[in-house]
């Protein structure tokens, strides 16, 4: 994975395919649990990069809905945007999208916590 | 009377069974996971390593390392649990599986609580299908690490089954 634009409760990060990360193996698309990882590296990445939040953060909850497989040989590439921070909470969107841009593989909302004065 | 199957028969056609379905997926390896079988009950297992640390500081487990185990986890328990009545009826096509003409069920959504931050050591995880349907299921995993009543992550989902002839 390889963090493309952080800044502003915002990240950008992509995975290149790999035929280590394949779920199905007649049709070579990637395993949702890749996807997963990858949206949660962009969520608590989107929480650090917040001017709020701290450097350190952990998941609370994280939901993902799968739109589409993702077309096998693609990077798949995720943004997250923090929309909302309190003092404790960090509310995150993502979305994840192979080349085709304009039809989401994946879209996940989270929860992250804010932590304070602490690296 | 008929005779009942020796054991060791039994227990060789589902390890059979439990391997060819979780070979065919190149991601269950890449992430260092297994799947220990008593009767019909599966436990996976993450194996540790230094990749799956996500927070080098405390150091612990990534929520990512931790969501795709726990989405594995669902995909392999809910195969399995469908798959049961024709491993048992020994009228599962072993072939089918291999070549993956038999496929593993779909995730339409995926929703993990992160319950407490996870241990750099080996994690487990089991399945309950909570209704497993002909078109969709929804399945619900539990992940713990050192005490098997204290979670360290759970997760609900619903998948879509695939369709079969007939």
């Amino acid at each position: 994975m390889k963090v493309e634009q952080l800044g502003e409760g915002r990240a950008v990060i992509s995975m290149p395919y790999d035929t280590l990360l394949i779920g199905d193996p007649v049709t070579k698309v990637i395993h949702g649990g890749a996807v997963s990882a990858l949206m949660d590296t962009a969520g608590g990445a989107a929480v650090v990069a917040h001017p709020l939040a701290g450097l350190g953060t952990a998941t609370l909850d994280l939901r993902i809905d799968y739109m589409r497989p993702a077309t096998p040989g693609q990077t798949i590439t995720a943004t997250a945007e923090c929309y909302h921070v309190t003092r404790t909470v960090a509310f995150v969107r993502a979305t994840a999208c192979d080349a085709d841009t304009d039809r989401p593989v994946a879209t996940a909302t989270g929860a992250f916590t804010v932590v304070k004065g602490r690296a | 009377m008929k005779r009942p199957e020796p054991v060791i028969q039994v227990k060789r056609r589902r390890d059979l069974a439990l391997s060819v379905i979780v070979n065919q997926v190149p991601y269950i390896e890449f992430l260092g996971v297994s799947f220990d079988r008593h009767g019909d009950q599966l436990t996976a297992t993450m194996a540790f390593h230094d990749d799956l640390i996500g927070n080098p500081a405390l150091p612990a487990l990534h929520g990512g390392a931790t969501a795709a185990f726990l989405e594995v986890t669902a995909i392999i328990g809910l195969a399995w649990t469908s798959l049961w009545g024709e491993i048992e009826g020994e009228s599962l096509d072993i072939e089918a599986v291999q070549t993956g003409v038999l496929a593993l069920p779909k995730t339409i959504d995926f929703t993990v609580d992160y319950l407490r931050p996870g241990l750099p050591r080996d994690a487990y995880a089991r399945v309950r299908v909570n209704r497993s349907g002909r078109r969709y299921a929804s399945v619900h995993v539990e992940a713990w690490q050192d005490n098997r009543d204290r979670l360290f992550a759970e997760a609900s989902g619903h998948f879509l089954m695939p369709q079969r002839d007939g």
